[in-house]
């Protein structure tokens, strides 16, 4: 299976987009590359950009590595692509609102009841609430894979906490820094405006209640979370404080931060500690990260949580198969961006397709999150394929399937040179009371090993600055 | 006659508030106090080390009860948990139980490791220069950490921990926004020093009582050099003093000389300075700053005969459950 390569299309033709980069690239001799690639890993350690991985005792911190070679997007490209996530994000935003609200699409069978009811992620809390400015999610990550010039697929959405947004915006910068005279011959759209399109994002959900200059703060579970530094980018860039669980205080339905000068009111929270863990007295009471009587605080509509408590349910793997249906039912508009054609191992069909192809397709556990509990058919051994096919004949609806897709490449600088590494890339999109907001590009990431068709940062993945080009 | 030429600004800058508002979180400013306090602490370890090498390189006919290296530990404050860990007090023993040592949780490298980590966890009320002065720090340390060190190498080791201290208090000093960051990261500098200083104080206390006092080049002279050393005020003392070593003059330098800025006193007057800037932004006065006035009042109504006379190791003590009673304080009273 020979991939789409961003830079080289399906054989040998130069895309023009990719023109002055390949020139660039030809005539820089390789101890350039390997000096600079050098220079921007001492950047990354210096400034402390790491990611954790679970599970790994010997490192609490680690690089996520770095690709100095951009991955280049055309205007046009981009475009299509931006429509297509704003029509995305509003469905997703539509959705929540209906299966908390009057359960519309449930009601015309757009999709099946159960898989909304009996989701984890599905919220009994949220039902019936109305969520300040009916928006669920505020940030949403899209992931998007390219098969050829012209066809994008979502290959997941994420609606609850995503993350990697810091990596975007350092990467433009490192790459700023160490590669000026390429930004000198491109016209590479600029991405360091997203905070303050985050900043205004949350300006704009505050309850209606607060102050014209409402208080923000944005809620980490603390400095062992594997995204611990891109919270403490954002809260420094947003210019707003960092939170813990243990600094936030509820009284009398009202959360305060604990300050210096005694106790001080806040309207926003921009979290990232997940569903289960951010109040003790309504989810897990195990939870020492979140704060009790912060749900209390929300219903009773004296604090706004981004995202709103419940948006799992719509990036549930299993929902993500009705996608195409549950925006053409919520917008009226075909699809703007397709699906990765999906296997519903619930439906019995499918699961026997599924069971007889294993080592041909991609199977995910439908809850399933960054790369963990996944069998890449192709890649597989035939020990890793039979554990799974006792669990997907054990419990077929915890499992989608799909085709191994040929995701894009691009070249990128390993060990042996310049070569072909699978990318995909993950815009984040931005939804307040005043619209959708989208910066151009996003996070672009990259197997490293060579074939390899998985890019989660978790499982040795790594980043790529992502150029629009604006002519 | 020297003369920088400049243009002359159109606009004088204006000072901008970082909020206009002052907001601070409590666990913030308690770290911002912490990471300060470790850094010098870090830099006293070091400070103790150097002396104690000194003294013990010294021809033994110079020598005396050869219990330099057990006074090294008790000036850093760790007699308890270094029992716990060695036998004997040696070279060898102090020197890794002071520097790398994980067991002892106020070991350089975990005086660096917990600056780091409270810095880590609040990146955004350091400016980049500090964070980047502990995270290199924490780099370089784990390179010095894996090098077996001969003297001479240690002596650099030293020299560096010395210097991440200087190159973090000077980014402080010049990068930070002169609010109540600043603020509570200056009390935790002082605080931790004012402790310092103490400590060397109530281990050598008997070095300078009068009872000791010889003219000569014994022994007493070097442990008293040592003292000076340890707080880098050998060349502050001639020129304070201009007279020889004499051990009344060098506790009236340590502990009530305004111009020595590792003197309880100077410790003090920055204390009592730092915190009436807090009180006065926030518009509210506490126990800490009482406290601490009252504290400064002592030392500037003293004399250093008033304190031998009175038993210098007495008010030594004293003065140390007065510090540690001020650093409660200022936990009650901001950082919880």
């Amino acid at each position: 299976m020979t991939a789409f390569d961003e830079m080289l299309g399906s054989g040998s033709e130069l895309r023009p987009a990719y023109a002055a980069l390949d020139r660039w690239l030809k005539e820089a001799p390789p101890e350039t590359l390997a000096l600079r690639r050098s220079q921007a890993e001492l950047f990354f350690r210096r400034i402390g950009i790491t990611f954790a991985v679970y599970g790994d005792e010997e490192s609490t911190e680690r690089l996520i590595p770095f690709d100095i070679i951009p991955r280049v997007l055309t205007k046009p490209e981009w475009t299509k692509l931006e429509k297509g996530l704003r029509q995305r994000v509003t469905a997703l935003n539509m959705f929540l609102a209906d299966v908390y609200g009057p359960k519309e699409c449930l009601k015309a069978g757009i999709i099946p009841a159960d898989l909304v009811y009996r989701n984890a992620c599905y919220q009994l809390e949220m039902v019936d609430f109305q969520v300040p400015h009916g928006i669920y999610c505020h940030i949403a990550g899209i992931d998007i894979v390219r098969v050829d010039a012209d066809t994008f697929y979502v290959l997941e959405d994420n609606a609850r906490t995503p993350s990697g947004v810091s990596y975007m915006m350092e990467n433009r910068e490192v790459m700023l820094r160490l590669f000026p005279e390429l930004f000198a011959t491109h016209r590479v759209a600029p991405v360091d405006n997203y905070p303050d399109q985050l900043l205004a994002t949350l300006r704009s959900v505050a309850p209606r209640s607060a102050p014209s200059d409402p208080t923000i703060c944005l809620l980490t579970p603390g400095q062992f979370n594997s995204a611990f530094y891109e919270h403490s980018f954002l809260a420094d860039k947003l210019g707003v404080e960092l939170v813990e669980g243990s600094d936030l205080l509820v009284k009398d339905d009202v959360v305060y931060m604990r300050t210096t000068q005694g106790p001080k009111r806040v309207d926003v929270i921009y979290r990232r500690i997940d569903d289960d863990f951010i109040d003790p007295l309504v989810f897990r009471g195990d939870s020492v990260l979140g704060v009790p009587g912060i749900i209390g605080a929300y219903k009773a509509g004296n604090v706004t949580l981004a995202n709103a408590v419940g948006t799992g349910v719509a990036d549930d793997k299993a929902v993500y198969s009705y996608m195409p249906e549950i925006v053409k039912f919520f917008t009226g508009e075909e699809p703007i961006l397709k699906n990765v054609p999906t296997f519903r191992c619930r439906e019995p069909q499918a699961n026997a397709y599924v069971l007889d192809n294993l080592d041909k397709l991609v199977v995910k556990e439908v809850n399933g999150s960054g790369g963990y509990g996944m069998l890449v058919g192709p890649h597989a051994s035939k020990a890793q394929i039979e554990t799974f096919r006792k669990k997907l004949k054990a419990a077929p609806e915890g499992f989608i399937a799909q085709p191994t897709l040929a995701l894009s490449t691009c070249p990128t600088f390993v060990a042996s040179g310049v070569a072909p590494r699978h990318v995909d890339l993950r815009p984040y999109v931005l939804s307040g009371a005043n619209g959708i907001s989208c910066v151009p590009g996003g996070l672009t990431r990259v197997a490293l090993k060579e074939g390899s068709l998985v890019v989660n940062s978790s499982q040795g993945g790594g980043t790529k600055d992502t150029w629009v080009l604006d002519a | 006659m020297h003369e920088i030429v400049r243009d002359t600004p159109s606009d004088a800058p204006r000072l901008i508030a970082k909020r206009p508002d002052l907001i601070m979180l409590s666990r913030t400013a308690d770290s911002l106090y912490w990471v300060s306090r470790y850094v010098e602490r870090a830099e006293y370890l070091a400070r103790i080390l150097d002396a104690t090498m000194r003294l013990t390189n010294l021809p033994s006919s110079y020598g005396g009860a050869g219990s330099e290296w057990q006074s090294a530990v008790s000036t850093a404050g760790c007699d308890d948990t270094f029992a716990k860990v060695y036998d004997e007090a040696n070279e060898r023993n102090v020197c890794d139980f002071l520097t790398f040592n994980p067991d002892n949780p106020s070991s350089i490298r975990n005086c660096f490791a917990l600056a780091r980590s409270n810095a880590r966890a609040v990146r955004t009320a350091l400016t980049s220069e500090m964070w980047d002065a502990l995270n290199g720090a924490w780099l370089e340390l784990q390179r010095f950490e894996k090098k077996r060190m001969d003297r001479e190498e240690f002596a650099r080791f030293l020299d560096w921990v010395k210097n991440v201290s200087l190159v973090f208090d000077g980014s402080a000093y010049r990068t930070m926004l002169r609010d109540d960051g600043y603020w509570f990261s200056r009390l935790g500098v002082y605080v931790e020093r004012a402790d310092n200083t103490a400590r060397i104080l109530d281990v050598k206390y008997h070095v300078l009582l009068p009872a000791n006092e010889q003219v000569g080049g014994s022994l007493d002279y070097f442990q008293w050099t040592t003292v000076l050393r340890e707080v880098s005020a050998l060349t502050a003392y001639h020129w304070v003093y201009r007279e020889a070593v004499k051990p009344l003059l060098i506790a009236d330098l340590l502990i009530l000389n305004r111009r020595m800025p590792r003197s309880l006193a100077a410790c003090y007057e920055n204390i009592s300075r730092f915190l009436d800037l807090l009180g006065d932004s926030y518009g509210r006065q506490g126990p800490a700053q009482r406290q601490a006035r009252k504290t400064l009042a002592n030392l500037s109504s003293t004399s250093i005969d008033d304190i031998f006379q009175h038993g210098l190791h007495e008010f030594i003590s004293d003065f140390i459950t007065e510090n540690n009673r001020l650093g409660g304080t200022i936990i009650e009273q901001y950082l919880q």
